[in-house]
């Protein structure tokens, strides 16, 4: 269990005070994969960095399984941190060790050597798939064997908690996909709780049990990823959701209507209702976007309409949309 | 200048002469580099483990203070330098003149330059690495032995063969006032004698001794640099 209480972090730069965290208070259960996401400057970087005390905060404090980290010596906090590994964008591999010494490169912080601690290494470069590269340097790996070396070596600790900060932002989707696999593996056969910062929703929607949203160094909207992305309500948030976004659509004459129209769950998405608005209202609306995906066993999208008609047909058409379960509609201004 | 007479003579002091002088040279040059780095790689360390507490808490003052005797002796010339420890030399090898007392000097003109080579070096780390160690709770003193310094091999060793073409040149200097090898034979003959030849052949030498120094060590820094791809 992790739990943020109160915390806030400020930078004191050249400008003035910068105030990048304003009292977060969040709670992620053990064996959790808990998204926090957010824009660049949102503060994520900096909030999972207080959670191994990379950043001491300026106020509140972080606990892990009801231990007070910022109050610990520095000794108690290096033996803590062996507990909260981390991933990261760059992957900050030792580039100037071959891959089977890179995942012994933690197991020797804590004077583990030898055969043991080399059987050790092998069993986790087998658990990333990359076997046979125990004796190849980073600098001939790809980006994505690069963030599975960096991934054998921060579990290596059998660590409690796994901090992913931005770790599949360099990659392209493919590599993205299946690096976020494995996490979900290793998340899943050890119990592990991950916390997984990003800019992309795509991320949260594949791994993530909840998500936290960040805007300006706050928690603008926290809660399970299919509430959150079926029915967004801060800013941020609908903004993250449908990054598209309402402001780069066509200029609309006096009679366009826009009509997002939100599902939350595999049954609604099998309804023809754009056939039955043609067919039972006469009602003919053109798919201006459309996206749908499928989190966890569920389907969820979006899809937004246009239809060229007046007020009270638009009344209408939201009415018998409303009525299907799982689907919500709301006009776009 | 070039009769066959005075090109007898200096062939026969080229003979007898010249190559206890490229030893002497060789082995004032190495030895005075290994004490260099000796004390100018902790230095260095410390400089860089130092700055803003990143990796270890060093007090300012004791920073600073390394910081300003490092430049104060990297503006002293090296033949003012030489006369100035003399004291020293003396106390430590019990003479001032002669191959082994020019070691003294060559040590603490070049300490402070291999000081500042290994900070440029260890500057070069990527501060994620170190940040990445210290997540995963290494000790600063891990920090400096497994990341720093391991990391940063090909930079150090291309600039130590810096440091050790550097020091060659201090110690052919050395031999203005007694120091030993091909400095001396150059000035002993050519300089004060008119022995131009002699003097040709021993910068020749030298010229050889910094190419063997300079090649051995791009070949050593591009051997261990394990970013470039090979196999």
């Amino acid at each position: 269990m992790i739990e943020l209480k109160n915390l806030s972090k400020s930078f004191v730069t050249a400008d003035g005070t910068v105030e990048a965290l304003k009292d977060i208070s969040l709670s992620i259960n053990d064996g959790e994969i808990f998204g926090i996401i957010g824009m660049s400057g949102s503060g994520k970087s900096t909030l999972v960095r207080c959670i191994n005390m990379l950043e001491k905060p300026t106020q509140g404090s972080v606990y892990i399984d009801e231990k007070n980290i910022g109050t610990l010596s520095s000794k108690q906090l290096r033996a803590e941190r062996r507990n909260i590994s981390m991933i990261f964008q760059g992957f900050n591999l030792l580039m100037q060790r071959n891959c089977l010494k890179n995942v012994l490169f933690p197991l020797e912080l804590e004077g583990l050597k030898g055969e043991k601690a080399k059987q050790k290494a092998r069993e986790l470069l087998q658990v990333v798939g990359l076997a046979d590269k125990e004796k190849v340097y980073p600098a001939q790996l790809s980006g994505g064997q690069k963030q599975r070396i960096a991934i054998a070596r921060a579990i290596a600790t059998n660590p409690r908690v796994l901090l992913c900060d931005e770790a599949t932002s360099a990659l392209d989707p493919q590599t993205t996909h299946s690096i976020l696999s494995l996490i979900k593996e290793i998340n899943q056969k050890l119990g592990i709780t991950v916390v997984v910062i990003t800019h992309q929703m795509s991320v949260v929607e594949e791994i993530c049990d909840k998500v936290a949203i960040l805007d300006n160094g706050e928690v603008v909207e926290c809660g399970k990823v299919s509430d959150i992305f079926s029915s967004p309500k801060s800013k941020a948030a609908k903004q993250l959701v449908f990054p598209e976004g309402e402001q780069n659509i066509l200029p609309r004459k006096e009679n366009e209507h826009h009509i997002r129209v939100v599902f939350n769950g595999a049954v609604a998405a099998k309804t023809p209702f754009i056939a039955n608005l043609a067919k039972n209202k006469g009602i003919a609306a053109s798919i201006l976007s459309a996206s749908t995906k499928s989190i966890g066993k569920k389907a969820y999208g979006n899809i937004l309409l246009e239809i060229n008609a007046d007020k009270t047909k638009i009344k209408e058409v939201t009415d018998y949309l409303n009525e299907f379960e799982d689907i919500f509609v709301e006009e776009v201004e | 200048m070039f009769d066959s007479e005075s090109f007898q003579s200096a062939w026969q002091i080229i003979k007898t002469e010249i190559p206890l002088a490229i030893w002497e040279t060789f082995y004032v040059t190495v030895l005075s580099t290994f004490f260099a780095i000796i004390i100018g790689l902790p230095l260095g360390v410390l400089i860089v483990a130092g700055d803003n507490g990143r990796v270890l808490k060093i007090p300012k003052l004791i920073l600073k203070a390394i910081d300003v005797i490092i430049n104060l002796l990297r503006s002293v010339p090296f033949l003012i330098l030489m006369i100035v420890v003399f004291p020293l030399t003396r106390l430590i090898v019990g003479t001032v003149v002669g191959t082994a007392a020019s070691v003294v000097p060559l040590v603490i003109a070049a300490f402070p330059f291999v000081a500042r080579l290994v900070e440029s070096s260890l500057r070069e780390i990527d501060p994620n690495i170190i940040e990445t160690a210290q997540s995963m709770g290494a000790t600063p003193f891990q920090i400096v032995i497994k990341v720093m310094i391991p990391e940063s091999v090909p930079s150090l060793i291309s600039n130590a063969t810096i440091a050790i073409t550097t020091v060659l040149g201090y110690s052919a200097m050395s031999g203005i006032i007694g120091g030993g090898g091909l400095g001396k034979i150059a000035i002993n003959y050519g300089y004060y004698r008119y022995q131009y030849l002699v003097m040709i052949f021993a910068v020749l030498f030298l010229i050889l001794l910094v190419q063997i120094f300079q090649s051995l060590g791009t070949f050593l820094s591009k051997k261990f640099d394990k970013r470039l791809k090979q196999n």
